[in-house]
């Protein structure tokens, strides 16, 4: 138990260095942008003494490193600046906007997660068979379509052809949950749709992949039917990769739902990164981007801990 | 013995075909089998012979690309090839039980013993879990497991390979089946661990008075264990007999040759001479991997034009020694001599004419030979590396090198490795080591994973080569039969380090060390009745702790 716990600081070490490598690159990322902030940020109202103001206040007179340095320590506590365009705390900007993205995400996730491995399972059960022809078809084709195509066509069908769901996934804090579990359905249906093919086929090719070990011949020489032979015997020893598609999923539904988000004016934080980005409003990108990297490094983290927490050898060690 | 009881199983006319990508070949050509209630028929052959086919065809199994494709398989009034998939099913585990080659690999890692072991009595309603696990306690200490009570708590890979084993044998007695097929079960362990294995076997089978189907490519192993013996060769029975007959007369030409293989002996040298420079002088090497100390204060010295034969079970450095002579593993102490010169401990510093002397060849002639290059190449590099041939000479030097382990040129020169048999493969690697012109090689368990009978080509090969070329060979092994067949000098080893040392003559004399007489006793006789005195001789108390008292 002490390697374990060893272990996972190691990683979360290796994380937080790989965080600072990432921080490094976004903050100079926007430096190397063509032309004087400044001058961006005003545009047509830049005259000379606007943009010297501008420079001041923003401390593009300071040399960058030290910005830097001013900015990571903001951002460890919490403190990312100030939006450029309406001037308040980048923090509180992103707050809400955040929250309202993890509360899409964990609604697909609690949907797609289950509902790809017991779908990858099946076929597994079923490989070869009509069914699993079908669900191949099928996830091949949502995984081939673009994600705002295929909100379009729930809109067509499930909100403008029948009425049943919005389209417009706008919530507002003072809605009761089962309100907002509403509204934001088709959004939710969308991605599901986008994340649960990838997830079951990668749960389908590791149990498959299993299937030629000794162990399940083994299992199937002992007369073990053939449901109670992938659930019991392959399910467990495939646990490691279907981990880490679900964690690489989980990290596309918090950092790359922008398009689903546009199409259902989601109040996410991908939109507020795309309006960021067109403002130049810099303060609030480079936060953006710092909490996407940092939530990609945690999510690898988790898969990393659970599939050495899913393998006997490392569990149990001799 | 048996005619008067009830037959168990009866096989008619058994044919099975196997999928080769193209088409379906036959494998089993019509082959018949009987089997009486409690006998043990014992399953013979090369390997390709097709004894793993027949004994999971004997559970109406047909592996993925295998069918069968006639006869009949008749167990206990059932035709298993007519019978529906969950009839099949509900006979495995309960009636019929299996016992695979390698218990590590068909345990499931995710799983403990106990729960293996357990499901299927309780998933067939006929034990409660409790009583299941009672029962698998009771199993493991009659198959003499140490602290049965608690061994089926851990997971397969905190057991050892030979306790997993006698674990797997009391899975497969969890429904006291009417018949257990033995697919190789001790192939994959070291002698001193086989004999236990055996024992306990034997025992059980006895004591439930299970019937049996014992595969194996080994004929003195197999002599212990089964009333009859059926050879096979090809997919067709080529002989059966009961076992003592089949022994003392066999009566085809065939069964003849696999009983000759043994015999083959090459004269013992004289020893070298005191002032003789040996070739290659290990002195005093110590050495370890990372922190874990693997050999200690190792020394032996081979001579010109002789064999010294590097004998331990698996574990006791034999392999580390041959990575420290190459320079792969650099020693923690000690050093490596050739001709009476230091080498320098890693290979990155040694000359090219250094290199060019230590040659070896592996125990798995299929991965050790790339298989996407042709055999040209393969010899051909080396030949080029150290000799610096090109052009007509160096096609020149690679049919001589052909020439030299007996593949006509003219036929293998073109060719790839998978295209090739496990014997011409481990010929290509002789031929590979050859190519630099060395004067001593490392024979790494040459043979092991071959044949009888090809073994023997090989090591009549190796044996040839040496009187020709005047060279070296450190041999390493863990079958003491090959040892009796071109040793010259013995090292044993055990635990990194050497405990015995001497010609081979005296080896095989005693008295011994008692390590190297527990090694030489283990290794199983065609005397049927061998392992029944050798367990007197031991007390049978004591086998089952042979592994722990060590």
């Amino acid at each position: 138990m002490a390697k374990l716990l060893r272990l996972v600081a190691t990683r979360l070490g290796l994380g937080l260095l790989t965080l600072l490598v990432v921080s490094v690159l976004i903050f100079f990322a926007v430096e190397l942008l063509p032309g004087d902030l400044a001058e961006a940020v005003l545009g047509q109202a830049a005259t000379e003494e606007t943009v010297e103001a501008m420079r001041r206040q923003l401390g593009l007179d300071r040399p960058a490193p030290v910005r830097y340095l001013e900015w990571l320590g903001g951002a460890l506590r919490g403190d990312f600046g100030t939006s450029l365009i309406s001037g308040a705390p980048v923090g509180e900007a992103i707050a809400t906007r955040f929250a309202n993205t993890l509360f899409l995400a964990a609604y697909a996730a609690v949907i797609a997660v289950p509902l790809a491995i017991l779908l990858g399972v099946l076929v597994a059960l079923l490989r070869n068979s009509i069914f699993d022809r079908v669900a191949n078809v099928a996830t091949l084709t949502s995984i081939s379509s673009p994600e705002f195509f295929v909100g379009y066509i729930l809109i067509l069908f499930l909100s403008i052809r029948t009425g049943w769901f919005p389209s417009n996934a706008s919530l507002s804090g003072d809605m009761s949950l089962t309100d907002q579990l509403y509204r934001a359905f088709l959004s939710a249906l969308t991605l599901v749709l986008v994340v649960t093919a990838h997830m079951m086929r990668m749960t389908r090719a590791a149990i498959i992949n299993l299937l030629a070990s000794p162990y399940i011949e083994m299992a199937r020489l002992k007369g073990v039917p053939p449901w109670r032979r992938i659930v019991r015997h392959a399910l467990p020893n495939a646990w490691a990769p279907i981990i880490n598609v679900v964690a690489l999923n989980l990290a596309y539904l918090i950092t790359g739902v922008v398009l689903v988000e546009v199409v259902f004016v989601y109040p996410g934080i991908g939109q507020l990164l795309v309006d960021a980005v067109a403002k130049r409003d810099f303060p609030i990108v480079q936060a953006c981007c710092l909490i996407f990297a940092a939530t990609f490094i945690l999510l690898n983290l988790a898969a990393d801990v659970g599939a050495i927490l899913t393998n006997p050898r490392l569990r149990h060690p001799k | 013995m048996s005619d008067a009881r009830e037959v168990l199983l009866e096989i008619r006319d058994l044919r099975i075909d196997g999928y080769t990508g193209e088409e379906w070949q036959p494998i089993i050509k019509g082959v018949d089998l009987t089997l009486h209630k409690g006998e043990v028929l014992g399953l013979i052959g090369e390997s390709g012979a097709g004894k793993s086919t027949i004994g999971a065809a004997s559970m109406g199994f047909a592996r993925d690309g295998t069918r069968i494709s006639g006869g009949s398989i008749v167990f206990d009034g059932l035709d298993l090839t007519t019978a529906g998939r969950e009839e099949k099913r509900k006979l495995r585990g309960k009636r019929i039980a299996y016992v695979a080659q390698s218990a590590a690999a068909s345990f499931n890692p995710a799983h403990k013993i106990i729960d293996q072991h357990t499901e299927a009595p309780v998933m067939y309603g006929l034990q409660s879990r409790a009583e299941a696990e009672a029962d698998a306690m009771a199993l493991y200490e009659q198959l003499r497991l140490p602290n049965p009570d608690e061994i089926g708590f851990r997971y397969p890979h905190q057991v050892s390979g030979g306790q997993l084993q006698r674990a797997m044998t009391a899975m497969a007695m969890a429904c006291r089946p009417d018949l257990i097929i033995f697919d190789e079960p001790t192939t994959a362990l070291d002698v001193t661990t086989q004999i236990e294995v055996l024992a306990a076997i034997r025992e059980i089978v006895e004591r439930f008075d299970t019937a049996a189907i014992y595969i194996t490519h080994d004929l003195a192993v197999v002599a212990q264990m089964a009333d009859t013996i059926k050879v096979l060769l090809k997919g067709e029975e080529v002989d059966e007999a009961p076992t003592r007959e089949m022994l003392t007369d066999p009566k085809q030409d065939y069964t003849k040759s696999l009983w000759a293989v043994r015999s083959f002996k090459r004269q013992q040298k004289p020893l070298a001479g005191p002032d003789e420079v040996p070739v290659v002088s290990v002195r005093g090497v110590s050495a370890a991997y990372g922190k874990v100390k693997v050999l200690e204060d190792v020394s032996f010295d081979i001579h010109r034009g002789r064999t010294v034969a590097v004998v331990g079970e698996s574990g006791s450095g034999k392999s580390t020694t041959a990575r420290c002579i190459t320079g792969l593993l650099p020693p923690t102490r000690g050093e490596i001599l050739f001709e009476g010169q230091a080498l320098p401990p890693r290979y990155t510093d040694r000359t090219k004419d250094q290199l060019r002397h230590a040659q070896m060849i592996y125990q798995m002639a299929d991965t050790a030979l790339n298989p996407k290059i042709r055999i040209s190449e393969i010899i051909g590099r080396p030949a080029q590396f150290y000799s610096g041939l090109s052009g007509a000479a160096l096609r020149k030097r690679v049919e001589e090198l052909l020439e030299l382990i007996e593949l006509d040129p003219a036929e293998f020169y073109d060719r790839l490795p998978p295209e090739l048999s496990g014997g011409q493969k481990q010929r290509i690697g002789i031929a590979r080591a050859l190519a630099a012109e060395p004067a001593f090689i490392i024979c790494d368990e040459v043979t092991s994973a071959l044949d009888q009978l090809v073994a023997e080509g090989i090591l009549k090969l190796l044996d040839r080569l040496q009187k020709e070329l005047d060279l070296s060979y450190m041999f390493i092994t863990h079958d003491l039969a090959t040892v009796r067949a071109i040793a010259d000098e013995v090292v044993v080893m055990q635990n990194g380090r050497v405990v015995e040392h001497g010609p081979k003559d005296e080896m095989f004399r005693p008295p011994h060390h008692p390590y190297t007489d527990l090694l030489l006793s283990s290794v199983p006789e065609m005397d049927p009745d061998w392992l029944t005195h050798l367990l007197d001789a031991r007390g049978v108390d004591n086998v089952g702790s042979a592994e722990t008292a060590l």
